[in-house]
């Protein structure tokens, strides 16, 4: 079996997130693999258990994403692919990120590719389905089951909480969603073996793509933290006086009735 | 070996010599690798560990058992085991890593500590290859769990006076062992003891005792005070018949094994002692900011950050020279041909070099554990005294490091009796870099450091030497042989190597973060050396003040003081503010980050 996963880098979900000037500060901040994409990790590797294969994982980003590329080999992929955007001067967004995706998938045989459901970021859920369309195969979102016979494959799908039972034929995207599996730790003999499996990293040139055809189709305008929540208004009295002063403090202060 | 390296590298050569920083490890070159590993080791203590604590504290020991199985499935077991036992052969560093980072397991980290250091190290180093054959891949995997049974209900700092004894049968096929081991670590689970026992009643050995023979077992479980997760019971020996075969190492040379097994096992305490020093720091900051009185968070108040600046000091200083110890060990060991790692006789050589900085560790590590638990405690308030807290237990485990492994007492003992006992060997030039110094001293003047970063604190330093050596100097022309009835004077100057240890190990690991990344990058790492080099000073100025007191008197006395004023002269560090700097940095984190 061909399988693929595309995964992204992302900000370490216990990190403090500041924002300056619109722009977040990286500055020191820990990174990981998105956490819905280590779910699509792990089933790559259950399905390499099951039917063999080879798992290739592949990411955009920047030279820094090398650490987490090594975390997936370590956890048990084959092969790791860093399609690069040192080369890319603008903004990027998703549609920039499923292009370069695409262009690397142009001459690939695969039989199915996992993502995460969503990146814990922005939280766009953008890239794999766009992704899917431009292949023109295939695609089933928000997965928390995986069975594949032959050319089939058998999906529980998470449905706003409930359950949808689907059946689709390869070749397929799929994104997984929490419940899927229990991602693995990354083992010693793993994170040894990794140093050695292949890491291939390709610029524009080795996609064929030109930086006019990855413009991004949005544009950012401004990035800003929740306002600081106030300390809370203890109400007192008797309970009659203190429904009185809700209410007046709802009409009057709220002005919400 | 030995005889080939620098002053500057060997076992205490730093106190004669000045170390250049390239000669120092240090946490900011660990690979890639290496922070997987750590993180590897992080995510399974939290996942997996953590959320069963409670069951482990209960003495659950199946749990326990499951857990050490998980964990060599992992890896986690055979960092320091040779690939040929299907162990990693992994280096210092990454072991080390994982000892730290198991610390937040409480009690399982030591039934972890115990299997992989004491238990089966004596194997790795001093087995032969059909031992190892026979145990390693085990030991390795989690299929056997590995114990250490040396101590005994009349002997523990003593150990070599074990009472335990065994003697050949008339076959000459096996050794009957008779004796009581206590307080062995694992021993409710172990399959596999590492028991030292005299043959003849004179020749301390060690051996390799299954569970499974007749005439094992083990008493009732202790009642500790803390490391309640940990099993802790009596090994009991009752006419075991053991094959000849699991002699370990040579008849009679147990004390080999003994010593350089009790070394690394006080470095890997010292490891331990950091990785809880620094979750001490994590929920301390956390909690402070959380907790508001006089309608404002505690860790506003100065008091706090007084608290907290001292607590990561003591840390930084600690994990500085952990590390430092770390990459020595992988320098000399790491260095050795596939060949000389079967060889037990290198392997001990290159351990027992570092016998005093192994030593500094532990105590520095315990130390710098009781105080962080401890004012962690207080910054909980009433709160860090019930036992829902974690503060509550971390303080209670923590009590037992500066006992066992060898107490912090006879670790500083040990500390300036191996400096004389190297310095007797030739292995050390003291006495000529102590007579040397005392012309020096003669016409010495105290000068103004530079202002560049660190300049004073080398300046400090390189005074911290010169007071060490003028004052040990002195002491063994007084005393001579006698020095060891003057045990207060051994561990005065035990406590200010590990201040000169700490402090260089600091300076060189600042020194090399500002020469990769500036001085604005890592003003937190020059904030917390200033501290260190500055206290530093002041414990080792009144260490230094109290020997010479008791040593000399009338104008010896008086000469000797106004010199020791001149070496510590110095335009003072204002430590409060810079711990409030520190402490804020430590606060906007919420842990311990430098």
């Amino acid at each position: 079996m061909n399988i693929y996963v595309v995964m992204k880098r992302t900000f370490d979900t216990e990190e403090k997130v500041e924002i300056n000037d619109g722009i977040i500060d990286e500055e020191g901040a820990e990174f990981v693999i998105n956490p819905y994409d280590e779910y699509a990790i792990e089933e790559a590797i259950v399905l390499k258990e099951a039917h063999g294969g080879e798992i290739t994982v592949v990411t955009v980003g920047n030279e820094d994403a090398e650490k987490e590329l090594r975390t997936a080999l370590a956890m048990g992929a084959d092969q790791a692919v860093l399609l690069d955007t040192e080369d890319l001067d603008g903004e990027i967004d998703h549609y920039t990120i499923s292009e370069m995706l695409s262009a690397f998938f142009q001459d690939k045989e695969y039989d199915i590719i996992l993502g995460g459901n969503v990146a814990v970021d922005d939280g766009a859920g953008q890239v794999a389905p766009r992704l899917a369309e431009k292949l023109e195969i295939n695609q089933l979102t928000t997965i928390t089951k995986l069975d594949i016979d032959g050319e089939s494959a058998y999906i529980e799908r998470d449905v706003e909480g409930d359950v949808e039972i689907v059946e689709a034929n390869l070749p397929l995207l799929v994104t997984c969603q929490q419940g899927l599996n229990e991602p693995r730790y990354p083992s010693l003999p793993g994170i040894m073996k990794a140093k050695k499996k292949p890491l291939e990293t390709l610029d524009l040139d080795d996609l064929d793509l030109d930086e006019d055809d990855l413009e991004a189709k949005t544009r950012t305008v401004d990035r800003f933290l929740p306002p600081e929540k106030d300390a809370g208004k203890r109400l007192e009295g008797e309970p009659h006086e203190q429904v009185q002063e809700l209410m007046s403090l709802l009409k009057n202060e709220a002005k919400v009735i | 070996m030995a005889e080939t390296m620098k002053t500057s590298i060997k076992g205490g050569g730093f106190l004669l010599e000045e170390v250049e920083a390239s000669d120092v490890f240090t946490p900011e070159e660990f690979t890639e690798e290496h922070r997987m590993i750590a993180k590897t080791t992080e995510d399974f203590v939290h996942g997996e560990v953590v959320p069963v604590i409670d069951r482990i504290e209960n003495h659950e020991f199946d749990v326990s058992r499951e857990l050490l199985t998980k964990a060599g499935e992992l890896g986690l077991l055979g960092s320091d085991i040779p690939e040929k036992y299907e162990g990693l052969s992994l280096d210092k560093i990454s072991s080390t890593l994982i000892t730290e980072k198991f610390s937040p397991a409480g009690g399982f980290s030591l039934s972890h500590g115990a299997h992989v250091g004491i238990g089966t190290l004596p194997i790795v180093f001093f087995g032969n290859e059909e031992q190892k054959k026979k145990y390693l891949p085990d030991l390795a995997s989690g299929r056997k769990i590995a114990a250490y049974a040396l101590t005994e209900p009349s002997s523990g700092s003593d150990a070599l006076g074990a009472k335990t004894t065994a003697v050949l049968n008339d076959e000459g096929t096996h050794y009957i062992l008779n004796g009581e081991k206590q307080w062995i670590t694992n021993s409710a689970f172990a399959d596999v003891f590492v028991v030292y026992a005299q043959i003849d009643g004179e020749k301390f050995t060690a051996f390799i005792v299954e569970r499974e023979y007749d005439g094992v077992s083990t008493g009732p479980e202790e009642k500790k005070m803390g490391i309640k997760g940990s099993s802790t019971r009596t090994l009991l020996l009752e006419d075991v018949k053991v094959p000849k075969e699991h002699v370990l190492g040579e008849i009679g040379r147990g004390h080999i094994i003994a010593f350089n097994i009790l070394n690394i096992g006080r470095y890997k305490l010292g490891v331990g002692c950091l990785g809880g020093s620094k979750r001490a720091i994590e929920l301390a900051a956390s909690y402070a900011t959380e907790r508001k009185q006089f309608n404002t968070p505690i860790a506003r108040f100065t008091t706090i950050q007084e608290k907290l600046g001292s607590m990561a000091a003591k840390t930084y200083a600690l994990e500085s020279s952990i590390y430092r110890t770390g990459g020595l060990f992988e320098e000399q060991l790491g260095g050795l041909t596939e060949e000389e790692q079967e060889d037990g006789s290198k392997i001990a050589k290159g351990i027992a070099e570092y016998a005093i900085e192994c030593s500094l560790n532990k105590v520095y590590g315990s130390e710098t554990l009781d105080f962080c638990t401890d004012e962690a405690v207080q910054i909980y308030g009433g709160y860090g005294f019930m036992a829902e807290y974690e503060v509550e237990r971390a303080y209670r485990d923590s009590r037992i490091n500066r006992i066992f492994e060898g107490t912090n007492e006879i670790n500083r003992l040990l500390v300036p009796g191996t400096l004389i006992r190297k310095t007797m060997k030739g292995e050390l030039p003291f006495l000529d870099k102590a007579n040397g110094l005392q012309e020096e001293l003669m016409s010495f003047m105290p000068e103004e450091p530079g202002d560049e970063p660190l300049a004073k604190e080398k300046y400090l330093l390189e005074n911290a030497k010169k007071i060490f050596l003028m004052g040990t100097g002195s002491a063994m022309q007084k005393y001579g042989e006698k020095i060891e009835d003057e045990q207060e004077l051994l561990l005065n100057t035990a406590d200010i190597v590990s201040e000169i240890y700490n402090m260089e190990a600091a300076i060189a690991r600042t020194e090399k973060a500002i020469g990769q990344h500036g001085v604005e990058k890592e003003a937190m790492k020059l904030l917390l050396t200033q501290v260190i080099c500055e206290e530093g000073l002041q414990n080792i100025e009144a260490d230094a003040k109290e020997s010479l007191i008791h040593m000399e008197e009338g104008d010896n006395l008086r000469t000797m003081l106004s010199m020791l004023r001149k070496l510590t002269r110095r335009t003072p560090v204002n430590v409060i503010a810079a711990k409030r700097d520190i402490a804020e940095r430590i606060i906007d984190k919420k842990k311990y980050e430098v």
